[in-house]
């Protein structure tokens, strides 16, 4: 079989809930050997015990809280190419598992750090969550609707983040390859964030205006909307942005003639009269299937999309299964449904998906095989407490 | 002056065809370093008339949409649909990197121009194609939106009140950043793949794939499969217990995201009551409360109400910039409920020295650009070039580098080529 495309790669990884299981994820499914370092005392996060972000991975316990725990961490990182860690900002320094402490004796380290605010300045240490880091950063603000409060958007910075967590440890090794330098990349997953809402920071730096919710409005776009469809909470998104795209969408609602109402005739047109259109929108979905408003709409041309949901993409859509978006893996816990942890697909170096590990299933090879211990050294260390 | 180290990409040339899909992925290379030449139609890309605009003038040299999303980058005008721009573009390949596209599938080739033909002008280049759906399957003609995506891609699930259709993020499109940063996150993994191959190969992004990558895990279908986890979203409930949680407050001067969970430990109670009653904002149902018990998820909406009345007088006392830095200070999980006015403020930020200076010598203005997704040590992002100009470095690129004559230039400029 081919060479995997991070064979022979190292990673060590410190990390729990989403930003870093997600970030060491598209390494491990591309063949790098993630040594996942689990604490009993760690809460995984991130549902079904977070399995579906620990693909190919492996599973060393470890208390690296004690002395000797300690010690076999910095040993089994001196063996390694890179460390991802997102504890609070300061928090592994605080340990003896800093960036200045590990290159001491493993200079050509690259190791990523993600927080939340980064590793320096005032509030470096605020230990908090993505779904409270997407409100400060601005995206909660821009969603809802101009008569409501903001919306709760989730933890959607914890999706933006290990984005550029991965693209940032892919160009440290670019670097590292060329110049045989590591080095330290610290990653605010508030910094990351904003890069999503580049347009509007501008929109207020040079006209000092804020992006405001505008639910579903587009501005240059109407119909523009998710519009009720048969079935319990089931809505399908249409955009008709060009007027080929609204003849279309008028002959595929069985009324050609609205496409010359003067009412809707032009995108401005559209748009001022853009309530009454969608209750008309409306009418016609709302008597028919998501999928089948979907199914004619794109038939037509007409871009649309019924609201989908996690069934869905199992069983429901195609184009998701024609992909293999979602991999059904086999687990001692029980099956689980995982998609990959890198969100691209290569020509000629296909990922494979492997279940993730069950806690300390790789102790043997990690302490035996790689540091060397020896059964018994292994055997005390697992009474003590400190491994398991 | 300090010697300037190298960058993360020095000496890597990116060919950028992209439009709004995958305009990020040229960015985020750019500013990592490599040398990116955005190739726009000659009359200039389309993303260019999508705003908001400078000054509010609709202008292609004015979007502020196009400001952002091409930093770090040339830009020349080829019309590749013409037989002397194809010729130009193959010249080009030979000496690119990376070639990014987001097309219909099958257009380039059609051109002569899709991965097969360009792999044989140059081996070792790498071609990211960023699609609606991918090159093939059912869906692979379809077309796209970001609300289309958010729709398909699951997000719009999760989010908007109950009484009212679901929602995408308002402003501009956020599915399309998803697919461009996935789009560079794929060119650097083939990137290192190159090195043990010497070959360069197709990195398929779709956008329905990264809106799915991005709402898959909250939303409940697989994962729920396995008993679930508290992740689970349901449009319009706020947790599926015995009361609703408030997740956004109104506070003095806007919002602030914080939940009550009590002992939960991504969104304990108290670090938060103890701020309230040091400031005299408590009740007597709070004096007596138990915070770690058990039960708090599923107790009663009216002891939830009593919890959250004294929370909400509290946050109206509070101004957005004190509630900030009082989340800090008492080590409370809550952020207030930002703008882009809030954060071009935000002392932390500042202290990182995260924002960008960029010159516009054409506007004769300097404008302040959200800065580095990361802080890197030996390599530092750089952004140190506003967007390109329509065809601005023509010159540079045909005549400097290609060799191409002034007066072929012309020519090719009256054909409608450049």
């Amino acid at each position: 079989m081919a060479k995997k495309l991070f064979e022979g790669i190292r990673v060590v990884d410190f990390t729990l809930y989403l930003t870093g299981p997600l970030t060491t994820q598209a390494l491990s499914n591309c063949g790098a050997e993630v040594i996942k370092i689990d604490t009993r005392s760690q809460m995984t996060g991130g549902g079904a015990g977070g399995q579906p972000m620990q693909t190919n991975k492996l599973s060393a316990t470890l208390n690296f809280a004690s002395p000797r725990g300690l010690e076999l961490a910095r040993r089994l990182i001196a063996t390694a190419d890179i460390v991802v860690e997102n504890f609070a900002g300061g928090s592994l320094k605080r340990r003896g598992l800093g960036y200045d402490d590990i290159k001491t004796f493993k200079p050509d380290i690259i190791y990523l750090s993600t927080c939340m605010q980064g590793q320096t300045g005032p509030y470096s240490s605020h230990a908090a969550s993505g779904h409270k880091l997407t409100a400060l950063t601005g995206f909660d603000y821009i969603s809802g609707w101009p008569d409501r409060p903001p919306s709760y958007m989730a933890a959607y910075t914890d999706i933006i983040a290990p984005r550029y967590n991965i693209i940032a440890l892919l160009a440290a090794l670019e670097y590292r390859r060329r110049t045989g330098k590591g080095q330290f990349l610290d990653m605010s997953q508030y910094e990351g964030g904003i890069q999503f809402m580049a347009p509007a920071i501008l929109d207020y730096s040079v006209n000092k205006q804020i992006t405001e919710r505008a639910g579903n409005k587009y501005p240059y776009a109407a119909p523009h909307n998710a519009y009720r469809c048969t079935g319990e909470e089931m809505w399908c998104a249409i955009a008709v942005f060009t007027d080929k795209e609204w003849l279309s969408f008028c002959k595929v609602i069985g009324k050609p003639a609205l496409a010359k109402d003067s009412r809707f005739t032009t995108l401005l047109a559209r748009k001022e009269n853009e309530e009454e259109l969608d209750r008309l929108v409306n009418e016609w979905t709302s008597s028919r299937s998501a999928e089948d408003v979907m199914n004619q709409m794109q038939a037509a041309g007409v871009p649309a999309g019924m609201v989908e949901n996690g069934d869905d993409h199992i069983e429901r859509n195609h184009q998701l299964k024609h992909r293999h978006f979602l991999w059904e893996l086999d687990h001692p816990g029980g099956p689980f449904f995982s998609p990959a942890g890198v969100h691209f697909q290569l020509s000629k170096t296909p990922y494979e998906l492997q279940r993730s590990p069950i806690f300390g299933e790789h102790n043997n090879y990690v302490y035996k095989d790689i540091l060397g211990l020896s059964d018994e050294d292994i055997a005390q260390l697992t009474q003590d407490g400190v491994i398991g | 002056m300090a010697e300037q180290s190298e960058s993360m990409l020095s000496g890597y040339r990116v060919l950028d065809l992209t439009d709004e899909k995958g305009l990020l992925c040229g960015k985020i290379l750019g500013d990592l370093g490599a040398d990116v030449i955005k190739v726009e139609r000659p009359e200039g890309d389309a993303a260019r008339h999508i705003g908001p605009f400078y000054h509010n003038e609709p202008h292609p040299e004015r979007s502020l949409f196009w400001f952002a999303m091409n930093t770090s980058k040339r830009g020349i005008t080829l019309n590749i649909e013409t037989i002397d721009g194809r010729e130009i573009f193959k010249k080009l390949v030979k000496k690119a990197d990376f070639v990014i596209e987001s097309f219909a599938p099958g257009y380039l080739n059609k051109l002569g121009l899709g991965y097969k033909a360009l792999e044989k002008i140059n081996p070792a280049v790498i071609m990211v194609s960023i699609t609606p759906y991918g090159p093939t399957g059912p869906y692979k003609d379809w077309k796209t939106s970001d609300i289309v995506a958010w729709a398909m891609g699951g997000e719009m699930n999760l989010v908007g009140d109950a009484d009212r259709p679901p929602i995408r993020m308002s402003g501009h499109s956020q599915v399309f950043l998803q697919s461009g940063s996935d789009g560079a996150m794929g060119a650097l993994a083939a990137l290192w793949g190159r090195w043990s191959t010497g070959q360069g190969q197709q990195v398929d992004v779709s956008v329905l794939d990264s809106a799915a990558y991005s709402s898959i895990y909250y939303n409940p279908g697989p994962w729920a499969r396995r008993g679930g986890a508290g992740l689970f979203m349901k449009r319009g409930v706020a947790r599926q217990g015995g009361h609703r949680t408030t997740n956004i407050y109104r506070c003095k001067d806007g919002w602030v995201c914080y939940s009550h969970g009590g002992s939960n430990r991504l969104s304990p109670s108290l670090p938060l009551i103890k701020w309230m009653e040091a400031e005299g904002f408590t009740n007597d149902f709070l004096k007596n409360f138990d915070w770690d018990r058990p039960d708090f998820a599923t107790m009663p909406q009216e002891e939830m109400d009593q919890v959250e009345e004294p929370t909400s007088r509290f946050f109206m006392s509070k101004t957005k910039a004190e509630l900030l830095e009082g989340c800090v200070k008492y080590q409370i999980m809550m952020y207030p409920c930002a703008t882009a006015a809030d954060m071009l403020e935000n002392p932390q930020l500042a202290a990182r020295g995260f924002w960008v200076r960029l010159e516009h010598p054409e506007l004769h203005d300097t404008i302040t650009y959200a800065g580095a997704f990361g802080s890197f040590s030996e390599a530092p992002i750089r952004i140190t070039r506003r967007a390109p100009l329509i065809g601005e470095h023509n010159e540079e690129i045909y005549g400097d580098e290609l060799g191409i004559s002034k007066e072929k230039l012309l020519t090719l400029k009256q054909a409608g080529v450049i």
